[in-house]
């Protein structure tokens, strides 16, 4: 029973591919719809999936599993003070917090006076987390940072203007009047940190990173008005989030508008949301030209019927029952779909591809994608196949016969 | 078991018309034996080719009962009728009907398709039906390259394939000259002495004296024909 079916679908797609085949220039043109349905679904998916990734990485490169806290405070207490940020460290889940003391300065070497020098506070725990940082020397210890020690490390720009090329390392830099001892050279990796080149004034002075419990003392600023929270996993941000706002807001007496707390991993959910609610707008569009090639298959079907009535005639006088006509009216219309599926698939991924190289970004092949554009078009192919197969087996033979 | 071969007893069948009822057969009583050469001789409009349809299964009578071996055809379903039509009948039509895209192996092997044959022992039986009817050499041979005569053998071949109990032709030689249409004839007169059963539907006297027992059918009614005659051609 199973061998009979088996070898009658068989002969069906034989059959099928035969008549595909001996009007190549016809099935073309029915396909077509399918082709650029499928292709634009296909290609759309893809880039947008490419495009996702593309955001996620740059968005993971800022830093996920870090809450970001922008205290400006109330008018009586215009950030947060020591014992806040000891509070905040205390949160469970938290792994660490890197204050950030950011002020500009006028900065002078034994060579030079540069003016307009960002000067940096930073504790360990950002040195840590931003391993790339430092492309020479030493990182600042936790040590630097209790004993406030007048050590700094300093940016390419801010080198090359002090030191004109000379070897800075153990050098002295006076920040304010106070003697510094260069301990260490940042990278450009540091170039990476959208949010602190954001927050830094962004002069072209250069950069200075110091301790930042020697910031405060330096400057005279007594409360933090800038942190960086991180997480041990970044599973428990949203209830680190909410442990955080509560010490904030016993910190600020619950004052409105006090504080501002940047969540990553929100932005980036809110993001993703964006990118696939416009990924569906899109697809849905493109379901239309799949609509319309499915219309077009249907056609085609019908016209297939009408025009071998007597062979349908005959096949059922020589013993074909009226499901194995359908069945092979219906293996012909989805096969005819199925390859505009399948070209579509190849052509979706080739002008993604192109696309990829243009916008520089990674080409991912979604294999939900393909699944998708070949589902689709097989899909197609039953529903606009139905009717016409079902007319076909509908036919009677004596009608059919007489047609000639 | 000779009996119940084929057996038709008053197969009425009625048509709708527009807004009248049509009878067109009006109570056909017809038993054939086994290894018979029938031939249904009547002129156009008498009922004939309705009548071929319910021998072929094609139809079922509105009333009466055709029994082929055994089986009620009247209380068969659509499924059921394909069944018989593949198993118990060959069909051989006026105007050949071959699948022109076919070439003469793979139009022979179609009823076998349906029989649910394997391939291989569907092509071997293809072949030898084929050489049966004189067309060993044009195994591959399209349609369109076969003249009618060739064409006709073709289909006969197609008929032979499964192995019916019955051959059915419709005018087999309607769409051929009188040479080769003479050919055709004694190819199934051939293939009856082999011991299987044809019915022949025509409205020519000249073949239908081709077989053996001849019947005449007129106005939906049914006569026995000049059964002698033919027999002593025969």
């Amino acid at each position: 029973m199973l061998r009979k079916k088996l070898s009658l679908w068989k002969e069906s797609m034989r059959m099928s591919l035969m008549n595909i085949w001996n009007s190549k220039m016809r099935s073309f043109l029915t396909v077509l719809g399918i082709v650029i349905g499928v292709t634009a679904i296909i290609a759309l998916i893809t880039i947008m999936q490419s495009a996702t990734t593309e955001v996620t990485e740059e968005f993971t490169a800022m830093g996920t599993g870090r809450l970001v806290v922008n205290a400006t405070g109330t008018p009586l207490k215009s950030g947060l003070t020591l014992d806040d940020l000891t509070n905040i460290a205390a949160i469970p889940d938290v792994e660490g917090i890197s204050p950030t003391v950011s002020s500009t300065a006028t900065v002078k070497s034994k060579a030079a006076w540069v003016e307009d020098v960002t000067i940096d506070g930073y504790n360990e725990v950002y040195f840590k987390r931003n391993q790339e940082l430092v492309s020479r020397g030493r990182a600042l210890s936790m040590l630097d940072v209790q004993s406030k020690n007048r050590v700094a490390l300093l940016d390419a720009t801010a080198q090359q203007q002090l030191f004109f090329g000379e070897d800075p390392m153990g050098q002295k830099v006076y920040i304010l009047g106070d003697e510094f001892t260069i301990v260490g050279v940042l990278s450009e990796a540091d170039n990476n940190d959208v949010l602190a080149q954001a927050q830094s004034s962004g002069t072209d002075g250069g950069r200075i990173i110091i301790p930042y419990t020697t910031a405060m003392t330096l400057t005279g600023t007594r409360n933090i008005a800038s942190l960086s929270v991180y997480v041990t996993d970044t599973s428990v941000t949203d209830s680190v989030q909410s442990a955080l706002e509560n010490v904030l807001n016993a910190a600020f007496n619950y004052k409105d508008d006090s504080y501002r707390i940047i969540n990553m991993e929100s932005l980036l959910d809110t993001m993703d949301t964006m990118l696939s609610m416009m990924t569906m707008l899109l697809v849905g569009i493109a379901s239309i030209a799949l609509l319309v090639g499915g219309i077009g298959i249907m056609n085609m079907m019908l016209v297939t019927v009408s025009e071998r009535t007597t062979e349908i005639g005959l096949r059922k006088a020589l013993g074909a029952e009226p499901g194995q006509i359908q069945l092979q009216f219906l293996i012909e219309s989805i096969i005819l779909s199925l390859s505009g599926g399948v070209i579509g698939v190849i052509l979706g991924l080739s002008v993604s591809y192109i696309f990829s190289v243009i916008a520089n970004f990674g080409f991912v092949v979604s294999g939900s994608a393909i699944a998708l554009g070949v589902g689709f078009s097989a899909a197609v192919g039953i529903v606009f196949g139905w009717a016409p197969a079902r007319k076909a087996s509908a036919l009677n033979p004596i009608d059919a016969l007489r047609s000639v | 078991m000779q009996n119940d071969f084929f057996h038709m007893t008053g197969i009425v069948k009625r048509y709708q018309m527009g807004a009248e009822l049509q009878t067109v057969l009006k109570g056909i009583d017809l038993t054939v034996r086994e290894g018979e050469f029938l031939s249904v001789l009547g002129p156009s409009g008498s009922g004939k080719s309705t009548l071929m349809n319910i021998i072929g299964c094609l139809d079922t009578p509105t009333e009466g009962e055709y029994i082929l071996r055994g089986r009620n055809i009247a209380k068969l379903d659509a499924k059921q009728l394909a069944a018989i039509r593949n198993q118990e009948i060959g069909f051989v039509f006026q105007s050949f009907q071959l699948l022109p895209r076919l070439d003469a192996i793979r139009n022979v092997e179609l009823p076998l398709i349906y029989g649910g044959i394997p391939e291989k022992q569907r092509l071997a039986r293809a072949e030898e039906a084929l050489v049966r009817v004189g067309l060993k050499d044009k195994l591959n041979n399209r349609p369109n390259q076969l003249s009618g005569g060739q064409q006709q053998r073709v289909a006969i071949a197609r008929a032979l394939a499964t192995n019916p109990s019955i051959v059915l032709a419709d005018e087999p030689t309607g769409a051929l000259d009188q040479t080769t249409g003479r050919q055709v004839m004694e190819l199934f007169e051939e293939i009856n002495r082999e011991g299987r059963t044809i019915i022949m539907i025509t409205h020519d006297l000249a073949i239908a004296q081709h077989a053996k027992r001849i019947v005449h059918i007129l106005d939906g009614l049914l006569t026995e024909g000049e059964a002698q005659n033919a027999q002593e051609k025969a």
